[in-house]
């Protein structure tokens, strides 16, 4: 806190006064003596409080789902200058205009604005900012009567909007075209490729073949993805007689897989090969259920392991397993973390997108090509926004042009997704 | 000499895991199975109390004895959706009538894939596509919380991050063939997959190691130092 010259030198007089009071004594130093002293000096000292915010603009925010106000306000005076150092900012908030107010919240020295997420839809709240400068503060004034309240659209949200409605209007577009019967490529996926090879390496060898979705649930788009490749494998696995091993560490999971291994069983026409013991369950447990992976590899030695779903860390310890028995193993999932365990113990991985890619790729089904050629869309639009806007921003940057520097930053939030 | 209990079925349970590194085993094969026993059964608990109690029933029945009880519709009546739901899937126990546990499946799976859409559209899509858009070099560009590139490394760091994201789109282009300059970029973007693999192989590693050094204190400051002392 600064303080004017004159007071500090009043209050430093004051204070060698007293100590000298103290020292000069022979009694034992006496309290009521002390504090009357103490406020003698606290009188002296000027209150000097800092000049207060302004409140700029308090309202409902727009496009959200209700119970949140935002609360700015113009920064004090003395906020980083001025006589006072500000270090906070407090919000208070009131039903009435006469209080009383409570805390709801504060924000730091700089800071410009506050979202207050704990409002009641329809009630009427009043703000005001205090500016807070060591023990001294200032109040701003009273806001004007404020409601929250839900919204239908978030308007926030409406580029993304654009760019989805875009990418889902092209899968539409590539799903109509492949129904009307065009050929739609797909380059060559090489884990895919060694599908049909490690499953008859496994009829050849007369031993099972063991497919690992993951570990999470039907709610995680990698086990959705896994199922359905298990859709595909399963039928070849029907045509070549071979036994399947599917523990499972999700009850919805084991329901919709056996689901899909028994309609892949109809669909090659063997349905009393089909038995629900191919797919069953063993725990919730990640490393119980890791184990019992482990358990099932070494003792039934299937000759091909698929693990295709969302790992974690489990990831490694079942691959290497596998490895260890000699198996061919194929492996896919989008999590970052254990993509290089799968490429270091598998044969074949299918990194990230690729494994969505997998089951079209395998199926060949016009609505599942559609929807890959729609996304192939989506990345062609992302590779040339990044060029554009790289390439807007360094000759903005290069020639200090604030016109350009300014379409760049437009251009940039296009992609400033809420 | 320390006699819990505890510590001694932990240090049985954690050398039969082990165990496994040797050869598989009759004491792995113990541990095993009391793991996933103990595991299935915990979780299968935690579930009905954690699920179906507190999520299903505890929400369902003030609704059902206000509609009963004062005639009165609320929203948590909406539970019953979620119960009859559940209901269905339980109907695959009864061969007949097994195909209505397709229903809630098919519900699961299609709202789970059109909320996720927006999730990685906005994830892995518009927010990286946002943070890669930066100049490669030039002081100016301080709008839009960009940093003024203002020396060569910083402007490196940027082209590493353009090219290795806009390669790394051209590897996981599905609609191309992998030849020529598209090939060229799509290898490049291989590099940059690899690179980044390798580092968070040795990051992951190490706190693998962690874990192991855990379970070794466990055995030695615990289990061992409770035998003598």
């Amino acid at each position: 806190m600064k303080h004017s010259a004159s007071s500090t030198f009043a209050f430093l007089f004051l204070f060698l006064i007293f100590t000298g009071v103290l020292f000069a004594q022979d009694e034992p130093i006496d309290s009521a003596m002390v504090d009357s002293v103490a406020t003698a000096v606290e009188e002296m000292v000027p209150v000097n409080p800092p000049k207060p915010a302004q409140l700029d603009i308090v309202q409902d925010n727009p496009g959200d789902a209700g119970s949140s106000i935002h609360v700015s306000w113009i920064l004090s005076p003395d906020d980083g200058a001025g006589d006072n150092d500000v270090t906070s900012y407090i919000i208070y908030r009131s039903e009435s205009p006469t209080g009383p107010f409570e805390a709801v919240g504060s924000a730091s020295r700089g800071l410009v604005e506050f979202e207050d997420a704990t409002t009641t839809d329809g009630i009427e709240y009043y703000y005001y900012v205090e500016t807070v400068a060591g023990d001294d503060s200032a109040r701003s004034s009273i806001s004007r009567p404020i409601k929250s309240s839900a919204q239908w659209f978030s308007t926030k949200d409406i580029d993304t909007f654009i760019i989805g409605l875009m990418i889902s209007l092209s899968v539409i577009f590539f799903i109509f075209a492949a129904q009307k019967g065009k050929e739609l490529y797909l380059r060559k996926i090489a884990g895919l490729e060694a599908v049909d090879e490690a499953i008859g390496r496994a009829t050849e060898m007369g031993r099972p073949i063991l497919f690992i979705p993951g570990i999470l649930d039907m709610d995680d788009v990698q086990t959705v993805a896994g199922i359905t490749i298990l859709g595909r494998i399963a039928k070849t696995i029907a045509n070549y007689d071979t036994k399947l091993n599917m523990p499972v560490s999700r009850s919805i999971v084991m329901t919709t897989a056996r689901e899909t291994v028994k309609q892949a069983y109809v669909a090659a026409g063997r349905p009393e090969g089909y038995s629900d013991d191919m797919v069953h369950y063993l725990t919730d447990e990640q490393f119980g259920y890791v184990a019992a992976v482990d358990g099932i590899m070494v003792r039934e030695k299937p000759a091909t392991c698929f693990y295709l779903g969302a790992f974690f860390a489990e990831s490694l310890i079942m691959a290497e397993t596998g490895n260890s028995i000699g198996a061919i193993q194929i492996a896919g999932t989008a999590m970052p973390a254990q993509l290089p365990f799968f490429v270091a113990a598998c044969d074949y991985t299918l990194i990230g997108e690729e494994l969505f890619a997998a089951s079209a790729y395998l199926s060949g089904e016009p609505k599942q090509l559609g929807s890959l050629k729609g996304q192939d869309i989506g990345k062609m639009i992302a590779m040339a926004a990044i060029l554009i806007g790289c390439g807007l921003f360094t000759v903005a940057s290069i020639t200090n042009s604030e016109s350009l520097l300014s379409l760049a930053n437009t251009f940039r939030s296009i992609f400033s997704a809420s | 000499m320390n006699f819990d209990i505890g510590i001694w079925i932990a240090a049985f349970l954690t050398l039969g895991i082990m165990s496994f590194l040797y050869k598989d085993n009759p004491w792995y094969k113990i541990s095993e199975a009391i793991f996933i026993g103990l595991s299935a059964g915990y979780w299968f608990v935690s579930l009905f109390w954690q699920n179906l109690v507190s999520k299903l029933w505890d929400n369902l029945w003030p609704a059902l004895d206000a509609l009963f009880t004062r005639g009165e519709f609320t929203g948590g009546l909406l539970y019953l959706i979620a119960g009859i739901l559940g209901l269905m899937m339980l109907m695959r126990l009864v061969p007949q009538i097994g195909w209505i546990s397709r229903w809630p499946l098919a519900l699961v799976v299609g709202a789970t894939a059109g909320l996720q859409f927006i999730n990685y559209l906005v994830s892995n899509g518009v927010i990286q596509v946002y943070n890669t858009i930066t100049p490669l070099f030039g002081p100016v560009s301080e709008a839009g919380g960009i940093a003024p590139v203002t020396d060569v490394w910083h402007g490196l760091g940027n082209a590493l991050i353009l090219v290795g994201t806009f390669t790394g789109l051209v590897y996981f282009f599905f609609s191309k063939e992998h030849k020529g300059f598209f090939g060229g970029a799509a290898r490049v973007g291989t590099w940059f997959l690899m690179i980044t693999f390798g580092a968070s192989f040795g990051y992951t590693v190490m706190s693998r190691m962690s874990l192991l050094i855990g379970r070794l204190d466990f055995l030695v400051n615990t289990w061992i130092t409770g035998i003598f002392t």
